[in-house]
């Protein structure tokens, strides 16, 4: 009987139905995608910032290059963290995490002497192993994520000072170094303006993506499906390909592309595609959006859960092979506060404390806001302090927005 | 009885977006008496007990409260508590980890110069709990009592606060018989303290024992006020006041074709997931055949609920036995999983907490169910998705300008439109239908009904849970009802009364 009435008086009130066809104007269209496109705006506007202060130093090829190299692994973290955050959970021990799978990469490679490559998938996939045991915990006992990553943390950052015995392990062959800061080959041996095989990449991923993206319209439209404006679509194209095209020719004309870049690329093409097109993607925003709702639907939630701590755990040992390479030496304080980088990229690419919302392009600009920020930071010459101050005023700010976003929207409809 | 009316509430209108709950209802209690309030599930019972609280503030609703002979006019339920109108919810508001005299006087701290008087606080608690004949230690966790001590701590709660008119919303329903006489006997008592008492029950033979009047009410209307002292008021004779509307053409016509047994329920026990020893559903029988519509009618707490979802995929309760057949060939179904391979759908009661992802849109909860028919190699066909969600928006005439339509702005009527496609697009031969018009405005009642039909039409098995009987004797063809989470009498529609129906659905265990 209350239950009856609740439902009465929660009862949202109808929309007003919206003209049917293509008569909602680009405008509205717009204002309905304010999040994903405030965003990108404000990456644009911090980059155009920092170009400006830091009197032209932000964008030079060679910088360009190192912010690449600097925040990779972040972004790789910021990948997994997304999705847990989506599912409604949180994981504070990808930082040790990544300490743990350096070191032990360290040991395969330096001290026992195992080839580079298999020392390196032994090392992601005890990644994986690490993430099954939280996994388990969160999973299948019911501990909250906070709770289990939070020992996480602490277990796997005592681990990695035990089997390093507080000593790092250095220096790693030049192979294995490579997957960090090392570049694919020079096709044009040092001595082009634009070196051949980055520009080869950079033409064929633009045309690759925009040319699916023509593919997929032209489908909807065959459908009946489409419900993009135009005008938006091709922006949103153009904007694309503009926008690999001048990270091609800004990295061609320095050393070319950065090997952890086309790990981190494809990474972000698998993820994406994961996250919207695969139904483990599906069931991972269902599982957070409503998790009665999914269980009482038939998704196995708590395998679910299971496989997003595997998967976190894979990633975070790539990123802490990523990181290791970069050091070239496996360090027991390695990952120290990524976990909050993580964290911080993802709620700032708009994912929502309560889950089932954010994506995973989001969750990476919001990591390119941060390392663009440290960056030009740097630059100018700013202290750590100064940099973790205006960060945590960022994140505060881009949550603020969201709670303002939604708020907003709320009211319109009612 | 004297005539000195402590509180008279006089035409109270209360309406909510899209229905009216309250219509010109009228309610006189007399100072000192026992007034209980009953009516079907939704008739309006707690809506009005809410407007007298002030959980419903004054200027939200039409009409006029009189309360000790003047105007009360409770903007929310502190002012209704200073006033000395106390209301117990059905869902005990207690702090389980604080101790009884904590709880008794949370929000009303017994202080001196600003710091809490402890030894106060546990003199006063322990004599509150005294009078209400619960024999604890102030200082026991709250956690550590059952639920019927707990609904006697907050009496002595409402005790503590000078209470005048006490509201008491289904007192019983979660308790056992002793606690229920201890409970009933406790308010039989206050009235010797000239503390009122309201209290809303479905248990007719509680009412009868401790009530001095009983107002019946229906649709939001007050439809009868009976003084059980001056007259022999029978059950029945309340009964036919709760019951008795006429069947207009609110539902629309059907020509049942019957067919074949699809699915039948046999002993089926469940216990409640907490409380172990509580048997929530007590040996049900039950079966559905092709192209039927079969309602399960039954009370607050009958177990409709937890019988339907602990055999869709064990979702809910524990130690669960009995046998599931399926054509006539048993069946495991012990996961949500398992029940939907077996053509079993389930569409929830409370579509906002288990029945939608309201922050996503129409065509992923559409497909939600059966994603896999949508994806090779985990690969979801984004386009197929779109089509089949508009084909049903289209059948199911979902009111929403596109599938992109993020479900949680809808209005109920098409929220329930949305869940009964998912259900359909798992291509189920068994629809368990929870309270599937509940929340929902008179016009959009009239469409999922036709949809029902149109399922049934379909051949499909159709299982109803209702708590409004005309609903169940409009759209059925049997009707089986439960009582204390026992079959208690199976009816058919065509040769069915009301009132039968509802003395199977208010049998209580001999």
């Amino acid at each position: 009987m209350s239950a009856s009435t609740q439902t009465l008086t929660d009862d949202t009130p109808v929309v007003p139905p919206k003209p049917e066809g293509n008569g909602a104007g680009l405008g509205a269209f717009l204002s309905g995608r304010l999040r994903q496109v405030g965003i990108f705006l404000a990456l644009i506007a911090i980059v155009i910032l920092f170009q400006v202060l830091t009197g032209g130093t932000l964008l030079t090829p060679r910088n360009v290059t190192s912010i690449i190299g600097q925040n990779a692994y972040v972004l790789i973290l910021a990948i997994g963290m997304v999705m847990i955050i989506i599912a409604g959970h949180i994981d504070l021990s990808v930082g040790s995490v990544v300490a743990f799978v350096g070191a032990i990469s360290g040991i395969l490679i330096v001290q026992w002497g195992w080839p580079w490559w298999i020392g390196v998938i032994a090392a992601i996939l005890i990644g994986g192993l690490v993430g099954a045991w939280q996994g388990f915990w969160i999973a299948y006992v019911g501990i909250p994520a906070f709770i289990v990553t939070l020992a996480g943390m602490l277990t796997f950052r005592g681990l990695t000072q035990m089997i390093l015995h507080n000593v790092p392990i250095t220096p790693f062959p030049d192979a294995y170094v490579a997957i960090g800061s090392g570049f694919l080959p020079d096709l044009g041996g040092g001595t082009s303006t634009f070196e051949p095989l980055t520009v080869i990449l950079g033409v064929v991923a633009t045309i690759g993506l925009v040319g699916s993206q023509f593919r997929e319209r032209a489908k909807r439209v065959k459908l009946g499906l489409e419900d993009e404006p135009r005008s938006w679509f091709l922006s949103q194209a153009i904007f694309t390909a503009v926008f690999i095209l001048l990270i091609t020719f800004t990295l061609a004309s320095y050393r070319g592309t950065p090997i952890v870049l086309v790990i981190l690329a494809a990474l972000i093409l698998i993820y994406s595609t994961v996250m919207h097109q695969f139904v483990f993607g599906r069931h991972i925003y269902a599982r957070g959006g409503n998790l009665h709702a999914a269980q009482l639907s038939g998704v196995d939630t708590k395998k679910v859960d299971f496989l997003l701590f595997v998967n976190m755990g894979l990633l975070a040992g790539i990123a802490g092979i990523a990181f290791t390479a970069r050091s070239n030496s496996a360090l027991p304080g390695a990952g120290t506060g990524f976990e909050l980088d993580a964290i911080a990229a993802a709620f700032i690419g708009g994912a929502a404390v309560t889950g089932g919302v954010g994506t995973v392009t989001g969750a990476i600009i919001g990591g390119l806001i941060m390392g663009v920020l440290n960056n030009g930071m740097s630059l100018l010459g700013l202290g750590t302090e100064v940099q973790s101050f205006i960060k945590g005023f960022v994140l505060l700010l881009a949550v603020a927005f969201d709670i303002f976003n939604k708020r907003r929207a709320a009211n319109a409809s009612k | 009885m004297t005539n000195d009316p402590i509180l008279a509430m006089v035409d109270i209108t209360k309406t909510f977006p899209g229905v009216k709950a309250l219509t010109d209802v009228n309610l006189t209690v007399e100072r000192g008496e026992v007034h209980a309030i009953c009516g079907e599930n939704g008739a309006g019972k707690s809506t009005l007990m809410k407007v007298l609280s002030g959980v419903y503030p004054h200027g939200s609703y039409e009409g006029e409260i009189v309360f000790e002979g003047k105007p009360a006019n409770f903007s929310g339920i502190r002012d209704s508590e200073r006033a000395g109108i106390v209301i117990i919810h059905q869902e005990l508001a207690l702090s389980p980890f604080l101790s009884i005299a904590e709880n008794i006087f949370l929000g009303n701290e017994q202080q001196r110069a600003g710091r809490i008087d402890w030894n106060a606080t546990n003199l006063k608690a322990a004599e509150l709990l005294r009078r209400v004949g619960l024999a604890e230690s102030p200082v026991t966790k709250i956690t550590d009592l059952g639920v019927g001590k707990q609904q006697l701590v907050e009496i002595a709660k409402a005790l503590s606060k000078e209470v005048k008119v006490l509201i008491l919303d289904e007192p019983t329903a979660a308790l056992n018989d002793t606690d229920s006489a201890h409970l009933l006997g406790l308010i039989d008592g206050l009235r010797g303290h000239g503390i009122t008492s309201i209290i809303i029950s479905h248990k007719l033979n509680e009412i009868k024992a401790i009530a001095d009047r009983v107002t019946v009410i229906r649709d939001g209307r007050t439809i009868e006020t009976l003084d059980l002292h001056a007259d022999e008021i029978s059950e029945e004779r309340i009964i036919r006041g709760m019951v008795g509307r006429d069947l207009e053409s609110r539902f629309p016509e059907r020509e049942a074709t019957i067919g074949e047994e699809v699915l039948r329920i046999e002993d089926w026990t469940v216990h409640h997931p907490l409380e172990h020893s509580r048997i929530v559903v007590d040996h049900a029988n039950l079966y559905v055949r092709a192209g039927e519509v079969v309602g399960i009618a039954g009370l607050m707490g009958a177990g409709r609920t937890e019988l339907a979802m602990s055999v869709f995929g064990h979702s809910y309760g524990r130690d669960i036995s009995g046998r599931l057949y399926k054509n006539g060939q048993p069946i495991q179904a012990s996961t949500v999983k398992q029940a939907i391979a077996h053509g079993i759908a389930y569409a929830t009661e409370d579509r906002k907490r288990y029945g939608l992802n309201l922050i996503d849109d129409i065509k992923r909860n559409v497909s939600g169910s059966a994603l896999g028919k949508l994806a090779r190699w985990g690969h979801v066909d984004a386009n197929a998705e779109t089509v089949v969600a508009n084909g049903y928006r289209k059948s199911m005439r979902i009111k929403a300008p596109d599938v992109g339509v993020i479900t949680g702005k809808l209005s109920g009527g098409n929220q329930q439109k949305v869940v009964l496609s998912k259900w359909m697009f798992t291509d189920p031969d068994v629809l368990i239908l929870d309270e599937p018009t509940r929340g929902i405005d008179v016009g959009a009642k009239y469409e999922i009904y036709t949809i029902i039909n149109t399922m049934a039409a379909q051949g499909k098995a159709i299982i109803v849970i209702s708590s409004e009987l005309p609903e169940l004797l409009g759209i059925c063809d049997r009707i089986y009802a439960l009582s204390a989470g026992r079959v208690t009498g199976e009816v058919d529609v065509a040769t069915a009364q009301p009132e039968k129906l509802m003395q199977y659905m208010t049998q209580v265990k001999e």
